[in-house]
Parts: structure tokens; C-alpha cells; sequence
């Protein structure tokens, strides 16, 4: 016989504590709640109101477990999800004790005496804890042989969230995920004792960008998608792992399917990204992929002017043809928009500058500015979490300053973390912005107003100014060790402001990272898609780089010439200065002047267009090919952060090709190797390439624009971006969504409205010689003698109908539109 | 507000002392709170540092008269002072007067014969405290009192013993009558204060206790309006005069409201501890010369006790070691006319009308115990009803997040502790099914589809 030797206990270390969990003694840190601890031994405590995410309720009571404190049980059963850990702390749970397993019993059976008997019809049945958990600590049968209280059902409490009274345990999850983490406290507890019931103010509906979360943690029935309700039963769907197509974020999702055809969508877990959140957007807008204006098949434009579909080889083949043609008469550019992925922003750069020869390639499908390029290129480019802001590192400052960004909008998950920090540890926001708009708000932050077009000079001021005690707050807050700036695509708009951002970040020492507002776009930059950096920012003027790359890629040169930018190279159509454009991904609404660009798109020689759905360049193109969308496809995003977003394909992939594949044929054809048929192969070819070790350059220096100013009577200074739902190609054929959306509004301050003789609520209109929008009236805090609008809400495509954008002059007046000819819906 | 006689056996009845003033000529008012010694103990108070009124309330061994006998010194010395760290917060005094125990009713006459008492107890306390603000939460259908005790702060304020630098001290202080909604939920002290700002009345989590983050998440002090209100006594007559009345654990006045089936019900201050046979003297003995059944001892919430307990002091000691509780001394007495079960039926009515709604137990468990009740008292119950009520109790007590859902069990259990046999005897008085309608009903219905497929085979 052996006998064991004496175990000898290691000391606690420092920061931690050592209790005993049913027999088995585990060290936890200090405040950790009792429940974590159980999960991270193994020991599953069944819950309702308990979130990791959540602050603790403790109101459904089914966690109770017993507990003993210096060797003296305490009388009556614990929370495990309030209760924080203690040094000698002796827990039984239902494993190991009588009482708690009897409380847990008793919970349950209460939880069930109102509950409906509907699992075979609802949405939750198979997925859900109340069913999973009745199994696990539940009676077998009930002993209720009451009435049951019922209530009047589903109520909607958004046109996308829907809510069953009887199925609810009033966990308060969703109340509190609204009020803790989204700061939309739109749904509350009403009412008491039995007749307790979540519900919304009489006209207030649950308006929040974030609703589709308390879907997806409401832990029973009781909270119901509009899109999803009753279409399918968890254990028929396939789900697979996916990553959002929307914004720069790359939110992880769960993307579930039934017979070809996605149900729905889930915030997959995270932690350093999404953490277990998603957008409504993210969730909800994926109707596109059903939507009828899906292109399936090629299509070729006919003598008579008509498209017609026809075979791939002879698409891929008139379009070699014609493109072959224009490249060899003036030279072909290649824009592309945000939806590429970084396999498909690199078939682009690579096509471009092998098969069309050209650097004449640009992703972004919006205004733009050499400065730009500049500034991405100094702090944007090859940036990755390990050297780069992220998430983390957002939530950890000290301070942040927004900049072109409003985070709620454009970056919702961004927004989330923001606003976290605020609660968690008071972090400064700052926004650089024209008015208080409800993320502001939400984020407690600091208004740095400007008017659009002077955000540059208001910034340079600031960092000239520091030290005097007004520019004191802003400048000494992002001097704090760890701060962050966080700049939108939107600066490209306004000269000098990237070159601001540099000098304010010089000055504080403050870290700045790049959110563009598409999901692709980061990628796009990194892979090349860019006129003056070819993949892994490689400058294009540099020779010995070049020559890297034309040896890698195994071609005996690359173009040596700097490529244009969007508009020049929209410009250069215009004048006949270019033959052929390969365009994907773009739409003409959302170009510096869209009707510049739609004359450019007409009048190009030769136009080939890769698409999901039919749109302002497929109905100009003389060839259309179409692509695949996300979920019939591998691939993958960067996020802002740089961070690879790896995704695979998550319907039949069968009869669609991605658009990497489509260009190496094309590029075949054309006689070029791309050598990117799939994904994979496009991505390990990119990844050959490496990174590139160079010093980073120094940013932009260009000096602010001059402020805007409205030289007339009944004019304006215009300042717009996007709302997070809106007029968006993605969140097409998506009504429940589209009816959470903000009212399109025009704001202005009161000073404003009453100059020009506006009413709250009433209508006005905003014109220039293009066109004209109307819509009522909102007043806010705006500076003076600025209009803000909404840039693709329903009634207000800004770009489209005015052919203004962000610091333009505009007219505003009461009353209905005063545009050139057009009334208002302009072009639309 | 009777005067009880020396006379019998127990604790001697004393001269009262919060409920001196009851009897006088328009008791309410402020002249006549001062000409019977009002304002005295504050001018006492505010010459003393704060710190010995503390020791002074500890040493007196007062303990809270909510019900919960919080020993009130001590709860008054967890309030962090200083001028950094938490003490540096500003901290604030609140009186529960939300009383809405059934058979309770002491704070309403106190407020509404002596509220000077109360107002000088919340002064001489917010001194102690170091609070500038103090919030009486008063229950929102007590009208009346509202308006006197709103009444009788103005006069404070007129008179100077309210607003800034009270009496020549530099003390300051502010009070305010706040009105309740009617949610019974809100007696709980920490619903009380998410109420009082503004919020749902819902209990918090604790810890944090409202000493260290209570109203406005800052240091706070709860008490009853019968605790606060024997303040000024203590400090006018000292701890050891204080001592003199009760017990040694649980000393000084009490008052206790007789109500049901007594000659005369109302409210008798005595010296904690008395029995119930002194309380029925007192009260006139019971009404009509009908017998005892049973009593509570402090509100509905206190498990009933019945005529065998009627030398059981009633002090907390006492009340607990014969297995109940002092609670708030509302001593309903009920004779043998009145079915036990018909009683708990209504007491849980009042729980399930009353819970808040926020944890399991409470919100579904007195939903199920009412209509299993009303069912019995209808006729209708079980002889199984009795254990599944027993065990649905045994599932909401101790697992329910406030205190209140424990009570909700106390008069089933005890009830039928004391009384199964009537609960068994009402069961036996009916056919042995549960529901002969539904039987009935389905009998019928078999009827009808056995009648059908015959009809159809033949």
C-alpha cells in the first residue's frame, strides 16, 4: 500500500480568495460573483435574471444555493448571482445540497404556474433556458390546478420586437440591457405583484438601435423578432459562424439557416470586439440576399441597348474584349465600394495593376482627399491590435475625442464600449460635432461644436491654444496616458481636418484610429486598392517596391505612374481621358457629385460591373457580373481595428462566385494570372506578400479650410451624415427594421428657425439649384445658421437630390421645396 | 391613548411618554407641543456633540419599532463621518412612515396628535447624523397626517427650528413630507428610497446598505417614525431613565394597536413586554364575552399565536421565543366566531395584491397560495392543498429577495401550526373531489363522446 504524500497547499495569492464549491476548493478573485465561480468549475447553476454582461438583480431567485461563512451556514439560501466570493467560504450547490436543490425545485415550479404551455409553437422552444432548465431542476409534473394569468398577445413593442406577456419570467434582462448598456430605457416594469409586465410608454415605442439584443437574451419566449417569429424551429436551422457585413466593426454573428435560405442572425460572443452584442442593422438587414433585385445570372448589353443575361463565357469574354479595347486606348480605372472583402479588395488592386495596368484604383466610393491618403497612411495602414487602438484599448482611456464620427450612427459597437466606459470608469468623451445627438448624450459626451466645414480650424485652435484654460479641458484630457482619437471617414470632407487630427495627436501623445463607415474598407487599404499604396502599404512611388511586389506576383513590372482618386479618375472618364472602368461594389449616390458621376459612368467606352443586385452602375454597365454575396462565400474583413474577421460560407455556395474569382477569370481572359480563383488562394497570396517594414510617415499637414459662412439671407451651412438605419442597399426589403428607424428630420437651432421663420414640427425645405428636401422640423443645439440632414434616410438622399454634402451652402425655408424644378425626392 | 391603571399582574404601566400629549387641547399644534416640554430635548441635543447623542441612543438600547429591532445607536454610529472618503458625502435621514402592516397604527396617530414629536426626533437625529436633509416618507392615503405634519413643518420652519442655523446652533436643516404612492412594498426600506427618488418601488440589493449608499447613493439613515419620535424623550430623560421601562434587551415605551375583538380596541403605550391578558384588561377585555381564538402579535406578517400565548411578553425576546415575531406590535385579536382559514384567505389576498412583482417566489408563489385558499374557503379544497401550501410557503420563505415575502407565508403556516384541523374540517364538508363542477363538466363530456362513437360503430 502507498501512501500519499501530504499535500501541501499553495498560498492564496494576493488579490484572491480560497472557498470550497460542492467539496472542491478553488481560489477565485475578489468580487467575483459565486455563480462565475461555479461556472469556471464546471458546476452549472441554473439562471434567468443572472448576465455576465448585466449588473446583478438577483430576481428570479432560481440560482439559490447554500452557503457557509466562517463555519456557520447562513440561514437562508444564497443568490449565486449577487453573492461575491469570501475567503473560507463553503458553497452547496444543487449537487450537494438537499435545501438548495429543493429551493432551485421550488423556483422552477413557480416560474412554470403562469407559464404557457406553448413550447411546440414558440420561437424559443429548443433553445430555451426555462425549457432546458425545467428539465434539468424541474418537477416532472406540476401541482398548479389554478387559473392561469393570461394577457392579450404578441404586443409589439417596435415594429421589430414583439412581446408575450405570459411567456415572460421578469428577469429584467432586457429592461436592464436597456438601460445599462444601449441607455434606451424605452421598456420597463409596469404594474406589481402577479400583474408585473414589461411594456413601453403609451406612445413611446422600444426605439433603439440595439432592441434586437433583449431578443437574444431573453432567456424564455416572451420577446420575438418580427422577421423571425414562427419562420423556423432551432433544431431545423444550420447555423455556422459569420461576421458582419455592415460596418467597420466585424461584429462575430451566428448566421442561422433553414433550406438555403437565412432566418436570422446573432451577435456571436467576443469579448474583444462585440463582446455578446450586435446592431439592429447587423442583425436584422440581410433581406438583401432574397431581395429581387438579385443579379444570378451575366448579362450583356446589346446593340439595341438592352441587358440581356447570357452564359459566363460569353460574358467573361465581351467583357476581355472591351476592356482589353479600353486599355489600350486611354487606360481603364477600377473603383470599388465598401462591401469587398480584403480577398476581393486585393483581386481589385491586383487586376488593376496587372491585368488594366493601371494604379488608377480607388475603394473609396465617397469623397476623398490626397490628405487622406496621407493620413491613412501615417496612422491607418498596417495597423493590427497587437500595434493599433482596438476595442480595449477604447474602452480603457482615459479620455477619447470623436471626430466626423458620431459612434451611435456610424460605429454602434464602438458606441457600446464608449458608453461602458463611461459608466464603468467615468471616461471623458469629447465629440467634435454640429449638435447634442442622442449618443451625446448616451455617452455623457463633451459637444466640441463646429460648423461643418470649420471642424479643422476649431481643432487647430484647440492645440495652439493649449495650455489656456479653455482649450485646457480637451487638449489635457487626451494628454492623459492611453487616450484615444477616433476619426471617421466623414473628415475627408472637410480640408485640414485629418491634418488637425495629426497635430492634436502629436501634441497629446493621444493614439488615433481610423473607423471608416463600411465593413470593407479597411480591408481595401490594406490590400491596395488604394492609387498610391500597393498591398501592405507599399508606396507606389517607391521603385524598389514595386519591383518586390512585380516579383512576387510574378510579372516582369508594375505601373509606375501614381493612380488617381475617385473623382479623378471619374473626372478623366468625363473628359475622355480614361476608356474602361471595372467598378464594384459602388453606388453612384454616394460619390462627391453623383450626377457628374452617372455622366462619367454613361459616357466611359467600356463599363464592367460587378454586383449582387441591380443598381445606378449595372443599368449603365455594358457588361454585369454577378457576385456572391457574404453568406455564400469564405472571406474575410479588417476591421478597424486591423483585425482579420474570418468568416466561411454559410448558405450553399453553388452557381454564385465571389468576386475574386469572377476577376481571375476575367483577368485570364485578359491573359493576366491573378492566381485568386478562391478566397483561400487570394488570401494566402496576399499574405505572401507580408507586411512591410518601413518607417511610418509623417501625416498630412494641410491647413484648415476656410469656415463656411451664409453669405444671404435663407441660407445655410449644410452638415449631414448617415443614421445607422436608413435608405442603406444592405437594409433593403426589411420593413420591421426600417420602421425602427429615426424620423428624418431637419434640425436647426432656434435661433435659426426663428430668423428664417421655421416651426418645430412643421415642415421646411432644403434646396440648392439641384433640388430640394422637405421634411419637419427638429430644433437642437446647432450652431447658428447650420441645417443638418439626415444623408439617406427615407425623404432625404442628400448627395442624390442636392448634390451637396457636409459644409456645402444650401437654401432653407419654411414650407415646401423651393429646389430648381425638382420638388423634393430629387433625383430618387 | 388611554392611561393604563396600575393595576394587575406584569410590568407596571408608566406614566406614557410618546403618547403624553394625545389628550391635549389641539395636540397638533406647535403651541401646544411647547408648552407640554416640546423643543426642550432639541435645545439639550444641539448643545451636545453629535457624538454623544449617538452613545446617549445606544446606551438607551433603543431599538427600531418598524418591526426588524434594529438596534437604532448603533445604526446611527455605521454612518461614515469625516471630511474625506465616504464621510465626505453629504448623508441624509429618512423616516419610514409608509405604515401599511395590517393591523398597524401607530405612526398615522402619532403624526397626526404629536407630529412636533417626530419633528424633533428628525432634527435631534439629522444633528447626530450630520445630515442637512431629512425625507418623511408618509404612506400616500394617510391624507390627513400629510396635511398635519405638513402643518406642523411649516410652523417648525416659521419658529426657526427648521431652515438655517437652527436655535443659534449653525445647524441646518431641511424637511420634507413626501407622499407615497399606496404600494405596501415601499415600507421596505430600501424601495422606499428608490421611490422616494422617483424611481419604481422595487427592494435593492444589498449590500450596499443604505448606512453606506442609500438615498442618492449616499449615506443614510432609515427609521420608523415611533423610533425617531422617542428620541427627544431620551435625550430630555437620559438612557437610564429609558432603560426603566421593558426589558433589559428590548427597554422603553412601546405602543401597541389592539384592534378586532376587544371592547375597547385603540392604541395603549406600555412598557415593552406587557402580556396580552394586560393588553386585554386594558382594552376592556374581549368584546361580547366571546372567547379568544387567536391573535397576532405584531401585524399579519408575525405568525399568530393563540389563546395559549397569552402571558407571552411581548417585547422581542419574548415574541420570539414562542415562535413569533414582535414586528410592529399590531395586535389584532380575533374571537371564535371567525374561521382561520377565511382569515388567511384574506391576509393572502392582501400579499398577492401587495407584492412587488420582483423576485419568483413572492410575485408567483402568493398567486398560487390565494386562489388554492379561495378555492378552500369556497368549498373547494384538498386535504393534499394543506401540504402544497405548507411546501409553496416553505419555497417563498427564506428564497424570496425581501423580507416580505417571508412574511406572506407567516399566517398560512402558522395557521395551520394551530389550526389544521379546521383547514382538514373544511375539506371534509365537501364531496371528495376537488372541483364536483368540473367532474360534472367532464362526466358530460365523456357522456356525450362515448354516446357519440357508439353511435357511430353501431
Amino acid at each position: 500500500m502507498t501512501i500519499a504524500p501530504e499535500e501541501k497547499k499553495a498560498p492564496v495569492a494576493e488579490g484572491y480568495v480560497r472557498l470550497t464549491i460542492d467539496g472542491i476548493e478553488i481560489d477565485a478573485p475578489k468580487g467575483e460573483i459565486l455563480i462565475r465561480t461555479c461556472e469556471r468549475l464546471g458546476i452549472i447553476v441554473p439562471r434567468f435574471c443572472d448576465h455576465p454582461l448585466l449588473e446583478p438583480a438577483g430576481a428570479c431567485r432560481q440560482c439559490l444555493v447554500e452557503v457557509e461563512m466562517g463555519g456557520r451556514p447562513m440561514p437562508k439560501p444564497q443568490a449565486s448571482c449577487t453573492m461575491t466570493v469570501a475567503d473560507g467560504m463553503v458553497v452547496k450547490t444543487q449537487h450537494t445540497s438537499a435545501v438548495a436543490d429543493k429551493a432551485q425545485q421550488g423556483v422552477m415550479e413557480l416560474l412554470l404556474i403562469n407559464h404557457p404551455l406553448d413550447c411546440p409553437i414558440c420561437d424559443k422552444g429548443g433553445e430555451c433556458p426555462l425549457q432546458n432548465q425545467a428539465m434539468s431542476s424541474g418537477r416532472t409534473d406540476s401541482r398548479f390546478v389554478e387559473t392561469k394569468r393570461t394577457f392579450p398577445k404578441p404586443l409589439p413593442i417596435s415594429s421589430q420586437v414583439l412581446l408575450d406577456r405570459e411567456r415572460c419570467v421578469l428577469c429584467q434582462r432586457c429592461t436592464r440591457f436597456s438601460e445599462e448598456i444601449a441607455g434606451d430605457p424605452f421598456i420597463d416594469l409596469l404594474e406589481r405583484g402577479a400583474n408585473q409586465q414589461i411594456g413601453t410608454a403609451a406612445d413611446k415605442p422600444f426605439q433603439s438601435y440595439f432592441s434586437g439584443n433583449t431578443i437574444q437574451i431573453c432567456p424564455v419566449g416572451a420577446l420575438t423578432s418580427a422577421a423571425y417569429r414562427f419562420r423556423s424551429r432551432p433544431f431545423d436551422l444550420v447555423s455556422t459562424p459569420s461576421v458582419c457585413e455592415h460596418c467597420s466593426s466585424g461584429c462575430a454573428q451566428r448566421t442561422d439557416s433553414r433550406r438555403g435560405s437565412v432566418m436570422r442572425k446573432l451577435a456571436g460572443n467576443d469579448p474583444e470586439v462585440n463582446e455578446e452584442w450586435t446592431c439592429d442593422k447587423g442583425r436584422f438587414a440581410f433581406r438583401y440576399l432574397q431581395s429581387k433585385g438579385r443579379i444570378t445570372r451575366p448579362m450583356i448589353r446589346e446593340a439595341n441597348g438592352e441587358l440581356v443575361e447570357t452564359s459566363w463565357t460569353e460574358a467573361l469574354r465581351v467583357a476581355a474584349d472591351g476592356l482589353l479595347a479600353a486599355r489600350g486606348h486611354h487606360g481603364i480605372g477600377v473603383l470599388t465600394g465598401g462591401r469587398l472583402t480584403v480577398e476581393d479588395a486585393y483581386s481589385y488592386a491586383k487586376f488593376a495593376r496587372i491585368a488594366a495596368r493601371t494604379n488608377d484604383i480607388d475603394f473609396r466610393a465617397r469623397p476623398q482627399s490626397a490628405e487622406e491618403l496621407e493620413f491613412l497612411a501615417a496612422h491607418a495602414v498596417g495597423t493590427t491590435p497587437d500595434t493599433g487602438v482596438t476595442f480595449t484599448a477604447v474602452e480603457a482611456a482615459p479620455a477619447v475625442l470623436t471626430v466626423a464620427l458620431d459612434p451611435e450612427d456610424e460605429a454602434g459597437i464602438v458606441f457600446l464600449r464608449l458608453r461602458k466606459a463611461v459608466r464603468k470608469h467615468g471616461q471623458r468623451v469629447f465629440q467634435l460635432g454640429q449638435w447634442t445627438t442622442e449618443g451625446t448624450r448616451k455617452t455623457e459626451a463633451t459637444l466640441v461644436r463646429a460648423v461643418p466645414g470649420a471642424e479643422a480650424a476649431v481643432l487647430n485652435e484647440l492645440t495652439a491654444a493649449s495650455g489656456s484654460p479653455d482649450s485646457g479641458e480637451l487638449v489635457g484630457a487626451l494628454s492623459g496616458p492611453g487616450s484615444v482619437i477616433l476619426v471617421g471617414d466623414r473628415a475627408a470632407e472637410v480640408p485640414g481636418l485629418y491634418s488637425a487630427v495629426t497635430a492634436l495627436a502629436t501634441r497629446t501623445g493621444a493614439a488615433v484610429a481610423w473607423i471608416p463607415r463600411r465593413a470593407g474598407d479597411r480591408g481595401a487599404l490594406d490590400a491596395g486598392a488604394v492609387p498610391t499604396l500597393l498591398p501592405g502599404g507599399r508606396p507606389v512611388s517607391d521603385a524598389a517596391v514595386r519591383a518586390e511586389v512585380a516579383k512576387a506576383w510574378g510579372v516582369d513590372q508594375l505601373p509606375a505612374t501614381p493612380g488617381r482618386s475617385t473623382d479623378e479618375i471619374l473626372g478623366a472618364v468625363a473628359r475622355g481621358e480614361l476608356s474602361g472602368l471595372v467598378v464594384g461594389g459602388v453606388d453612384p449616390d454616394d460619390l462627391t457629385d453623383p450626377a457628374l458621376a452617372r455622366t462619367a459612368l454613361r459616357e466611359v467606352g467600356f463599363l464592367v460591373s460587378l454586383e449582387m443586385h441591380h443598381s445606378g452602375v449595372t443599368e449603365l454597365a455594358d457588361v454585369v457580373l454577378p457576385v456572391a454575396p457574404d453568406a455564400q462565400r469564405a472571406g474575410s474583413y479588417l476591421n478597424w481595428e486591423g483585425r482579420l474577421r474570418e468568416f466561411g460560407p454559410s448558405l450553399d455556395a453553388s452557381g454564385v462566385l465571389p468576386d475574386c474569382r469572377v476577376l481571375d477569370t476575367l483577368a485570364v481572359e485578359m491573359d493576366a494570372d491573378l492566381f485568386t480563383q478562391t478566397p483561400a488562394a487570394a488570401m494566402g497570396d496576399l499574405q505572401r506578400l507580408g507586411a512591410h517594414a518601413h518607417a511610418t510617415p509623417a501625416g498630412p499637414t494641410v491647413p484648415a479650410g476656410a469656415t463656411p459662412c451664409p453669405a444671404e439671407y435663407g441660407q445655410a451651412v449644410l452638415a449631414t451624415w448617415r443614421q445607422l438605419i436608413d435608405d442603406g442597399s444592405l437594409s433593403v426589403d426589411e420593413p420591421a427594421l426600417a420602421g425602427t428607424a429615426r424620423p428624418a428630420r431637419i434640425r436647426v437651432n432656434p435661433a435659426t428657425a426663428d430668423r428664417l421663420g421655421l416651426t418645430e414640427g412643421a415642415e421646411a425645405s432644403v434646396a440648392t439649384d439641384r433640388g430640394a428636401i422637405t421634411l419637419p422640423v427638429e430644433l437642437n443645439d446647432l450652431p447658428d445658421g447650420v441645417v443638418w440632414l439626415p444623408a439617406n434616410s427615407p425623404g432625404s438622399a442628400v448627395r442624390a437630390t442636392l448634390g451637396a454634402g457636409h459644409g456645402s451652402l444650401v437654401r432653407v425655408s419654411a414650407g415646401a421645396g423651393a429646389g430648381l424644378g425638382a420638388g423634393h425626392g430629387g433625383a430618387a | 391613548m388611554s392611561t393604563p391603571e396600575n393595576t394587575g399582574p406584569g410590568p407596571d404601566p408608566l406614566t406614557p411618554v410618546l403618547t403624553r400629549r394625545w389628550t391635549a387641547e389641539r395636540s397638533w399644534t406647535l403651541e401646544s407641543y411647547e408648552e407640554l416640554d416640546g423643543y426642550q430635548a432639541l435645545r439639550t441635543a444641539l448643545a451636545a456633540h453629535p457624538d454623544q447623542l449617538i452613545t446617549l441612543v445606544k446606551d438607551s438600547g433603543l431599538r427600531g419599532r418598524g418591526g426588524a429591532g434594529f438596534p437604532t445607536g448603533m445604526k446611527w454610529s455605521f454612518i461614515p463621518q469625516g471630511s474625506s472618503g465616504p464621510g465626505a458625502k453629504p448623508k441624509y435621514l429618512v423616516i419610514n412612515a409608509d405604515e401599511g402592516e395590517p393591523g398597524t397604527c401607530k405612526d398615522i396617530p402619532t403624526m397626526m396628535a404629536d407630529p412636533h414629536s417626530l419633528i424633533e426626533g428628525c432634527i435631534i437625529t439629522s444633528y447626530a447624523i450630520r445630515a442637512n436633509f431629512c425625507a418623511i416618507y408618509v404612506r400616500g392615503e394617510a391624507l390627513h397626517p400629510i396635511r398635519r405634519l405638513r402643518a406642523a413643518v411649516a410652523e417648525a420652519y416659521a419658529k426657526g427650528y427648521l431652515g438655517t442655523d437652527i436655535l443659534g446652533s449653525g445647524f441646518d436643516l431641511d424637511i420634507v413630507v413626501h407622499a407615497g404612492a399606496g404600494a405596501y412594498i415601499c415600507g421596505e426600506e430600501t424601495a422606499l428610497l428608490d421611490s422616494l427618488e422617483g424611481r419604481r418601488g422595487q427592494p435593492r440589493l444589498k449590500p450596499p446598505f443604505p448606512a453606506t449608499a442609500g438615498l442618492y447613493a449616499s449615506p443614510t439613515v432609515v427609521n420608523n417614525v415611533e423610533t425617531i419620535a422617542s428620541v427627544p424623550a431620551i435625550v430630555a430623560g437620559g438612557s437610564a431613565w429609558f432603560r426603566e421601562m421593558g426589558s433589559e434587551k428590548s427597554p422603553g415605551p412601546k405602543i401597541y394597536s389592539v384592534s378586532g375583538h376587544v371592547v375597547r380596541p385603540g392604541q395603549y403605550e406600555a412598557p415593552m413586554g406587557i402580556t396580552l391578558r394586560r393588553l386585554l384588561e386594558l382594552a376592556g377585555g374581549m368584546k361580547d364575552g366571546i372567547p379568544l381564538k387567536f391573535w397576532t402579535p405584531g401585524g399579519s406578517s408575525t405568525p399568530m399565536f393563540t389563546a395559549e400565548h397569552l402571558d407571552v411578553p411581548l417585547d422581542f425576546e419574548g415574541a420570539a421565543g414562542a415562535g413569533s415575531m414582535l414586528g410592529t406590535t399590531a395586535v389584532q385579536v380575533f374571537n371564535e366566531t371567525v374561521s382561520v382559514p377565511w382569515a388567511v384567505m384574506k391576509w393572502t389576498e392582501f400579499y398577492k395584491h401587495e407584492s412587488c412583482g420582483k423576485c419568483t417566489p413572492c410575485r408567483e408563489g402568493t398567486y398560487w397560495l390565494e386562489q388554492i385558499l379561495e378555492r378552500m374557503v369556497h368549498g373547494e379544497g384538498t386535504a393534499s392543498d394543506i401540504e402544497t401550501m405548507l411546501d409553496i410557503c416553505d419555497n417563498i420563505l427564506g428564497r424570496s429577495f425581501c423580507a416580505l415575502g417571508d412574511g406572506a407565508t407567516s399566517p398560512i403556516t402558522s395557521g395551520i401550526k394551530y389550526f389544521r384541523q379546521e383547514f382538514l374540517d373544511l375539506v371534509a364538508q365537501q364531496p371528495v373531489v376537488a372541483r364536483p363542477q368540473q367532474l360534472a363538466d367532464m362526466e358530460r363530456a365523456e357522456r356525450t363522446i362515448s354516446t357519440s362513437l357508439s353511435g357511430a360503430s353501431a
